[in-house]
C-alpha cells in the first residue's frame, strides 16, 4: 500500500503540472495566440465543475443506498443542456450583451441594478455555497484517510484537521494566482478554465477506469455484472416518484443556479456557438460519467466486508484488490473533483463579495469614484483575494465545526434546494418584464426563508437547532407551520417537502408582488432589454452628460481597467466618432459602452455609481422609453434613422473642423518655418561672411586670432550642415526612399544607449530616469539605430522641455498583441491640447523655441516610426508630457 | 437582402430552418416524458422491474438524446451557414 508521502509527492507533482498548465495557458493568451484556449470542447468539459467530488464519490455511496435514485442528479442538467434553446442561450447572449460578472449581477441589473438586491443573492449563494465546498475538503480528506491506512474509523481528528486546511490553503493559492491575475474586463480566466478541462478528462478517466476494471475484471463482463446487479440488494427498481421528479427538477434549476455553474457556463463563454456543441457533447459527458457507477457500487457491496462506506467504493475496491495504481489514479480522479470545484466556487463567490459588497462600502468610505487618489484596480483585486480566501476559510471552518462527519453527506442536495431559489427571479427576469425588484425581494426572502425552516435547521438533526416540539407541534402550538408538515399535509419526503413548498411560495410571492408593485424607468428598461435581448441588444439607458470631461473619465477608467486596456477603449472610440488622439467626446454611446466595459471589472452597479459621480446623473431619454413601448417601432425606426443621419453630418463636420484648424496652423507653421529658416540660415551665413572677410582682409592678424575666426566659421558650418542633414532626413524618409538596416536585439540596450548618448553634456540638472530593466528585456528585429534614433530624441525633448525640478523621466515598457510599447512619461507640466494636435508637424515648436532646434525632431521621430512599421504618439491624462511609442516584435514588411 | 428577386429560396430555408429550431426546442420535452415513464413502473414490494432493465431503457434514452442533439445542432449549423437572413 502506498504511504502518505508517496501520496503527498504525486498530489504535489499533480498540482504542479495543474500550475504549469494554467501558466502556460495565460502567457499563451496574453501572446495572442491562445486560439485553442478557447474552443467548445474545452468549455463542455470546464462545465463538468458540476461533477464534484460529490459526485464522483458520493454517487457510488447513493447508489448502494438507494439505487438508482442518483441519475436524478445527471439527469436534470442533461435536459437543461439539451433544451439549450429555451433558457441557456438566452442566459448567455445576455451575460455576454450586459457583461454579467455573476448570477448576482445579472438580478441585479436585470432589476433596474439594484445593489441591494445583488447584496441579498451574494449572502445568500455564500450560505448556500459554503457547506459544498466543506464537503469537497472532506471528501478529500477521507480519501486521504483512507490511502494512508488509517482508517477514517480510527482517523485521528487532528491529522484529518492538517490535511483538510493543507488543501484549502493550496486551494486558496491557486485560485487567487489564476483568478485574480488579472482584471479581465470580461472576467475571463484562461489559466483556470484550462485547468479545470484538464481535471474533467482526469476525473472522467479515473472513474472510468475503475469502471472498466471492476465490470471486466471483477464482474466477469457485461452480462455477468448485470445478473450481479439484479441479484443485489438494489435488484429490483424501487422508486419513490416524488423523489423522482423532484430530484430531476431540483438538480436542473440547480444546474442553472449554482455560482459556479453560473460562472463557467455564462462568465467564462467565449462563443455562444460553443453551447451549440456543450448542448449534447455535456449530457454525453454525464452519461458515461454515471454508466459504471450501479456496478461499482454492487461489487462493492459484494466484494467488500459489511459496514465498509460506500462512499468510498471507488477507492477501496481497487486497494482492497491490490491495485494500488489504479487506486491512486482514482485518488487523482477524486482530487480533481473537489479542487476543480472549489477554485471556480470560490472564484464566482469573490467575484460576487468584492463587486456587490467590499467595493460599495469602499466606494462610499472612501467618497466617490473619480477623485479619490490611488489605484481602485488594486483595491478590487485585494478585494477579491480577500474574498477567495474568506470563502475557503468559511468552507473549512464549517469543516471543522460540522465535526467533518457524515452530516455533511446530506448537505448536497440541501444547497441544491437553496440555489434553487433563484430560479424563479432568474427566469421570470428574462422571460417576463413585468418582474419587478420588489417581487424578486418578496420572492427570494419569502423561498429561502421556507429553505431555511423546512431544510437546512432541519438537515442539523431534529433538536438540535429547531427543538423538538417545534418539529411536532409546530411553532406556538400552530400545527400547520409544522417545518416538515406545511398546513397539515403529512406523510411527504422531507426533501420534496421543502423543495415544492418554497419554490412555489418563492413564485407566488414573487408573482404577485409583481403585479401589485410598479417599477421604476430602469427597471422597466432592464426588462425590455433582458426580455427583447435578441431584438435589441442595445443601450439600456443613456447617459445625458455632455458636461463630463473625458480626461476625467479616462483616468478613472485608467484605474479600474489598467492603463492600456482603457487607453486602447479610448483610441477605438475617438476613432470611431472620427477624432484623432485618445480622448472621444462623452457621446451617450460611449458613456454607455464604457459603463458596460467598466461593469465587467467591478458590476453593474458600481459602474453605474461610478459614471453617475462623474456624468452628474443618468437620464432615461425619450428614445429609450420609445424602446420600451414597442408600439412606436416605427417612430423610433424613422427617428433613429434620422438620428444617425445627424449623428453622420455631425461627425464629418467634426471632421472637417478638425482638417481645417489643422491646415490653417500648418499655413502658419510654413509662414513661421520660412521666416525661421531664412533666419537659422542667414545668421550662420552672416557670421560666416563677416569671418572670412576678416580673414581674407586683415593681414596683421595673430596666429591664435586666425585660429578662432577660423574655428567661429568652421562651427557655423557645421551647424549648417545639420540643419540642411536634418531636413535632408526628413525629406528622404517622407518620400520613402530609405533603407533601413535591419538587426536583431535587445531593446533594454537600446534604451541604455539613448540614454547615456541624450544625456551626455547636461550638467548638474540632468534628468532623472526611472525604468523597470526587467520589463525591457524584449528581443526584437528591427532597424536599431534609427529606433534609438527616435529614443534620443524623446529623452533629449524631455530633458530640454520638462520644468519639474528635479525632473524625472519614466520609461514603461510593456507587450501588446504583438507590439512594444514604450512610454515615455515625464512630471512636467504637460503639453496643451491646442499644441498637441501639432506637435509632431515639422517645424512646431512648443512654447516659442525656448530651447534652440528647428522643430524637427518629432516629426522625423514620427517618419522613422512609420517606416518601421510602428507609430509614435502623444498619450493624454499621464500628469506630465508622455509619449508612446508603439512597434511590432516582428516587423512586418512595409510597403512603399 | 433587400433584392427583391432571391425571397423564394431564401424563405423556403428560412422555413426549414424555423421547423428545425421547433424539433430542438422539443427535444427537452420529449426527454422528460421519456424518463418520467420510471414514474409509471410498480415500485416497493409488488416490484416487477428488474434494475439492468431499468438502467438499459435510462441510459438508452440518455443515448437517443445525445445523438439527437449533436444531429440537430449540426444540421442547424449547416442551415445557419446557408440562410444569409439569420434573424433569431
Amino acid at each position: 500500500m502506498a504511504t502518505l508521502n508517496t501520496l503527498v509527492a504525486v498530489c504535489l507533482v499533480y498540482v504542479t503540472f495543474l500550475f504549469a498548465i494554467a501558466f502556460a495557458a495565460e502567457r499563451a493568451a496574453k501572446q495572442g495566440h491562445g486560439g485553442w484556449l478557447r474552443s467548445p470542447l474545452v468549455y463542455t468539459l470546464s462545465l463538468s465543475i458540476y461533477c464534484t467530488a460529490w459526485t464522483f464519490y458520493g454517487a457510488v455511496g447513493y447508489a448502494a443506498r438507494s439505487g438508482l435514485e442518483y441519475l436524478t442528479i445527471y439527469i436534470g442538467p442533461s435536459l437543461v443542456m439539451v433544451g439549450w434553446w429555451w433558457v441557456l442561450r438566452k442566459l448567455v447572449r445576455i451575460g455576454r450583451s450586459q457583461r454579467v460578472t455573476s448570477i448576482a449581477d445579472l438580478i441585479s441589473s436585470r432589476y433596474g441594478k439594484s445593489n441591494l438586491l445583488a447584496v441579498g443573492v451574494t449572502i445568500l449563494a455564500v450560505i448556500g455555497t459554503t457547506p459544498y465546498i466543506a464537503l469537497q475538503l472532506q471528501s478529500v480528506t477521507l480519501s486521504f484517510d483512507v490511502f494512508s491506512g488509517t482508517n477514517e474509523v480510527a482517523g485521528s481528528i487532528v491529522d484529518k484537521d492538517s490535511t483538510a486546511l493543507w488543501v484549502a490553503m493550496g486551494l486558496t493559492l491557486f485560485t487567487i494566482v489564476f483568478g485574480t491575475r488579472n482584471l479581465d474586463v470580461n472576467e475571463r480566466h484562461h489559466g483556470v478554465v484550462i485547468a479545470i478541462a484538464v481535471e474533467a478528462i482526469v476525473k472522467l478517466f479515473a472513474l472510468l477506469a475503475v469502471g472498466a476494471f471492476v465490470v471486466w475484471g471483477l464482474g466477469g463482463g457485461v452480462s455477468e455484472t448485470l445478473q450481479r446487479i439484479d441479484a443485489s440488494e438494489i435488484g429490483m427498481w424501487e422508486m419513490r416518484g416524488d423523489r423522482w421528479a423532484a430530484l430531476i427538477f431540483l438538480s436542473a434549476a440547480a444546474f442553472l443556479c449554482l455560482p459556479r455553474m453560473f460562472q463557467v457556463m455564462v462568465v467564462e463563454n467565449d462563443h455562444e456557438n460553443y453551447l451549440r456543441t456543450a448542448s449534447w457533447a455535456f449530457p454525453a459527458y454525464l452519461m458515461v460519467m454515471s454508466l459504471f457507477v450501479v456496478p461499482i457500487a454492487v461489487v462493492g457491496l459484494d466484494i467488500l466486508p459489511e459496514g465498509s462506506n460506500p462512499d468510498l467504493f471507488v477507492l477501496t475496491l481497487p486497494l482492497a484488490t491490490g491495485r494500488d495504481g489504479l487506486a491512486m489514479l482514482s485518488f487523482l480522479g477524486g482530487f480533481s473533483s473537489a479542487t476543480s470545484m472549489v477554485i471556480v466556487a470560490s472564484l464566482a463567490l469573490s467575484t460576487m463579495v468584492s463587486n456587490h459588497i467590499v467595493m460599495p462600502i469602499w466606494l462610499s468610505v472612501t467618497g466617490g469614484g473619480a477623485k479619490i487618489s490611488g489605484d481602485v484596480r488594486n483595491v478590487v483585486i485585494l478585494s477579491r483575494r480577500l474574498s477567495i480566501a474568506g470563502v475557503v476559510a468559511l468552507g473549512y471552518l464549517y469543516f471543522r465545526l460540522s465535526g467533518g462527519g457524515t452530516a455533511l453527506a446530506s448537505i448536497g442536495l440541501v444547497s441544491f434546494a437553496g440555489v434553487a431559489q433563484f430560479l424563479p427571479v432568474l427566469l421570470g427576469g428574462i422571460f417576463w418584464r413585468g418582474a419587478t425588484r420588489i417581487g424578486a425581494f418578496a420572492g427570494l426572502s419569502v423561498g429561502f426563508m421556507v429553505w431555511a425552516y423546512a431544510l437546512l435547521l432541519p438537515s442539523f438533526g431534529s433538536g438540535v437547532l429547531i427543538p423538538q416540539h417545534v418539529m411536532e407541534n409546530g411553532p406556538f402550538g400552530m400545527g400547520w407551520m409544522r417545518p416538515q408538515a406545511f398546513f397539515g399535509i403529512e406523510g411527504m419526503d422531507p426533501l420534496v417537502h421543502a423543495v415544492l413548498w418554497s419554490i412555489s411560495l418563492n413564485s407566488l410571492f414573487f408573482f404577485v408582488a409583481s403585479l401589485i408593485g410598479f417599477p421604476s424607468p430602469l427597471e422597466r428598461l432592464q426588462g425590455a432589454q433582458f426580455v427583447n435581448v435578441f431584438e435589441h441588444s442595445r443601450r439600456p439607458q443613456g447617459w445625458s452628460g455632455s458636461a463630463a470631461q473625458s480626461e476625467d473619465l479616462m483616468i478613472m477608467a485608467q484605474r479600474i481597467l489598467g492603463a492600456r486596456e482603457a487607453q486602447n477603449l479610448f483610441e477605438r472610440e475617438a476613432q470611431k466618432q472620427g477624432v484623432s488622439g485618445y480622448l472621444p467626446d462623452p457621446s451617450p454611446d460611449f458613456l454607455q459602452k464604457l459603463e458596460r466595459e467598466l461593469s465587467g471589472s467591478v458590476g453593474a452597479a458600481t459602474a453605474h455609481a461610478m459614471i453617475g459621480q462623474i456624468v452628474g446623473g443618468a437620464s432615461v431619454s425619450v428614445r429609450d422609453l420609445m424602446a420600451v413601448a414597442d408600439e412606436t417601432a416605427q417612430m423610433m425606426e424613422y427617428s433613429s434613422k434620422l438620428e444617425t443621419k445627424s449623428e453622420e453630418q455631425a461627425r464629418t463636420a467634426r471632421q472637417l473642423r478638425q482638417a481645417n484648424e489643422k491646415l490653417t496652423q500648418l499655413s502658419v507653421q510654413k509662414d513661421a518655418f520660412l521666416s525661421q529658416v531664412s533666419h537659422e540660415l542667414r545668421t550662420p551665413m552672416t557670421s560666416i561672411r563677416a569671418f572670412s572677410e576678416i580673414l581674407r582682409d586683415s593681414e596683421k592678424l595673430s596666429g591664435q586670432e586666425k585660429v578662432k575666426y577660423s574655428s567661429i566659421i568652421h562651427d557655423e558650418a557645421i551647424r549648417l550642415t545639420r540643419l540642411l542633414d536634418d531636413l535632408l532626413d526628413l525629406s528622404v524618409l517622407e518620400s520613402g526612399q530609405v533603407n533601413l538596416n535591419t538587426q536583431s536585439g535587445v531593446l533594454v540596450e537600446v534604451l541604455d544607449h539613448a540614454i547615456s548618448s541624450a544625456l551626455t553634456g547636461s550638467g548638474e540638472d540632468r534628468l532623472i530616469v526611472r525604468r523597470r530593466k526587467s520589463h525591457e528585456v524584449v528581443h526584437m528585429t528591427t532597424d536599431l539605430d534609427r529606433l534609438g534614433q527616435v529614443f534620443i530624441n524623446l529623452i533629449g525633448n524631455a530633458q530640454k522641455y520638462c520644468e519639474a525640478t528635479p525632473a524625472e523621466l519614466t520609461i514603461n515598457v510593456s507587450l501588446n498583441e504583438g507590439n512594444v510599447l514604450v512610454d515615455f512619461i515625464d512630471n512636467g507640466s504637460g503639453i496643451s491640447k491646442e499644441d498637441q494636435a501639432v506637435i509632431f508637424e515639422k517645424f512646431a515648436r512648443v512654447g516659442e523655441m525656448k530651447a534652440g532646434g528647428a522643430g524637427l525632431g518629432l516629426a522625423i521621430c514620427r517618419e522613422i516610426m512609420a517606416r518601421l512599421g510602428g507609430s509614435v504618439s502623444y498619450l493624454p491624462g499621464q500628469g506630465g508630457a508622455a509619449f508612446r511609442v508603439i512597434l511590432p516584435m516582428v516587423q512586418n514588411k512595409v510597403v512603399h | 437582402m433587400n433584392e427583391p428577386n432571391t425571397p423564394v429560396f431564401l424563405e423556403r430555408q428560412s422555413y426549414r430552418r424555423r421547423r428545425l429550431i421547433d424539433l430542438i426546442r422539443m427535444l427537452p420535452l420529449m426527454g422528460a416524458l421519456l424518463w418520467a415513464v420510471p414514474l409509471l413502473w410498480p415500485s416497493g414490494a409488488d416490484s416487477t422491474m428488474a434494475t439492468s432493465k431499468a438502467i438499459i431503457y435510462l441510459f438508452a434514452v440518455w443515448l437517443g438524446m445525445v445523438l439527437l442533439g449533436a444531429i440537430l445542432a449540426r444540421l442547424l449549423q449547416k442551415a445557419e451557414d446557408q440562410d444569409p437572413d439569420r434573424g433569431n
